[in-house]
């Protein structure tokens, strides 16, 4: 009777408990608290933080090689590059480009928020990160989950569950970090631009714009492939209008698919091992620096062009060039209301917001380029 | 007769004013969603709104006419 209580408690998690597993709880309470309650992307805090709860709780073995569950959805998934790409087929089945066909020339701004990314690499590798994981690090800035999973399961995948997280936390924070930014770099006069109506797109101009970008960019940055190809395939359904079933199938039920095995796979990643070193610290700050530095240059680009342009843009939207579709456009919407309440700018900033999409993946696939 | 024009476009979220009603410059009258986003609708003249040419839950397009005032 004694061995069997001997035995029972032996096998169980609780002796093999660590205090870095007990802090990784912690963390991943914390998680469940501003998902569920503020409601801080949920859809994929609360499946991360439940990831980050189990792969903590010892002798369950779910991120053992060849055995655990989580293991083979993190391997297939995440290691594999596939779940990514659906993610992308499903946004691009969701983006409307039409803002930037309107006005092409917000791929200028989707570009120049980019230049926060190469800053943040240069800060990376000053602070001793090497090339790999400085490049993992300075994606953060392009504000696009998928994308930094991408290219840091690629580079760095030791690193995937600090820099996917603090993606995701910095997309969700946007509201918070972008406007104090805005306002310094922008005069009240700038803020109060309205600007011109959107020439209309024709359902020809859609339907051709991802045939023509996929063709372009692949061309260029063969790198990029797999991300720009289902972001364009996915568009295509839907701007075709003779697959709503694919549109609706990419954008709601695989998208909702991938996205449990999405959480699920990074919240494993982040066991107290792993998860609980100084680097990670830095990592956050790094991924905020990039995200502040992103946003700036998105600014300074708009205020740039408006030195060239008939038609003033309100610079505002240059702040859209982050990626984070589309809270970064809601953002720039709200501040350009503040400052004049019949200003809306909403649809203006889809155009740079969604480019930013663009300039991420093309800034990847170069950095994947270069340091893979 | 002024017209309260979508300056975007989205779903009618809220109607805040009702037919017969006086309006000054600066109310909001509609709240539309778009993208998660409320957007409040500004009243661009004062009078009385004649006719509401839409309903809550409707899509809209930018320019379309939600509200006449007279």
């Amino acid at each position: 009777m004694l061995d069997i209580l001997r035995e029972l408690i032996f096998t169980s998690g609780f002796v093999s408990l660590t205090g870095g597993n007990i802090v990784m709880w912690v963390i991943s309470f914390v998680l469940l608290y501003l998902a569920i309650k503020k409601q801080y992307e949920p859809l994929l805090l609360l499946p991360i933080a439940f990831g980050i709860l189990v792969v903590n709780l010892p002798l369950t073995f779910l991120m053992d090689p060849e055995h655990g569950l989580l293991w083979f959805f993190y391997h297939y998934g995440i290691e594999l590059d596939i779940i990514p790409p659906l993610i992308f087929l499903g946004l691009g089945a969701m983006i409307d480009f039409g803002p930037l066909i309107s006005n092409p020339k917000m791929l200028l701004l989707g570009a120049g928020a980019q230049a926060g990314l190469y800053v943040t690499f240069f800060a990376a590798v000053l602070f001793g990160f090497d090339l790999q994981e400085a490049g993992s690090i300075a994606i953060i800035g392009g504000a696009d989950g998928p994308t930094t999973i991408y290219l840091t399961s690629k580079l760095a995948p030791h690193l995937l569950g600090a820099t996917a997280v603090s993606a995701y936390a910095y997309m969700a924070l946007v509201p918070i970090i972008q406007p104090p930014i805005m306002k310094l770099l922008t005069t009240d006069a700038e803020r109060k631009i309205v600007m011109t109506k959107l020439r209309p797109v024709s359902k020809l101009q859609k339907i051709c714009f991802p045939i023509i970008t996929a063709m372009t960019i692949m061309l260029i940055v063969p790198p990029a492939a797999p991300l720009i190809s289902m972001l364009m395939l996915g568009n295509l359904f839907k701007e075709s209008g003779v697959v709503e079933r694919l549109t609706n199938a990419a954008s709601n039920e695989l998208m909702n698919i991938v996205t449990i095995f999405l959480g699920l796979s990074i919240g494993a990643t982040m066991t107290a091992a792993t998860f609980l070193s100084p680097k990670v610290l830095f990592i956050f700050f790094l991924g905020l620096f990039a995200f502040a530095v992103s946003t700036a240059a998105g600014l300074i680009m708009a205020k740039t062009m408006n030195l060239f342009l008939k038609d003033k843009i309100n610079p505002l939207i240059g702040a859209a060039g982050v990626s984070a579709v589309p809270m970064a456009a809601r953002c720039v919407h709200k501040v350009g209301s503040e400052a004049n309440r019949r200003n809306y700018l909403l649809m203006f900033a889809m155009g740079p917001n969604v480019a930013g999409v663009i300039g991420t993946v093309v800034a990847a696939a170069i950095l994947l380029k270069n340091l893979g | 007769m002024p017209e309260l024009i979508a300056p975007i476009a989205g779903n009618v979220w809220k109607i805040l004013v009702a037919v017969g009603d006086k309006v000054e410059l600066d109310d909001e009258l509609v709240i539309l969603e778009a993208l998660k986003m409320e957007t409040p609708i500004y009243c661009d003249d004062a009078g009385t709104v004649t006719a509401i040419k839409v309903k809550e839950g409707d899509a809209v397009n930018e320019e379309d006419v939600l509200i006449v005032i007279d």
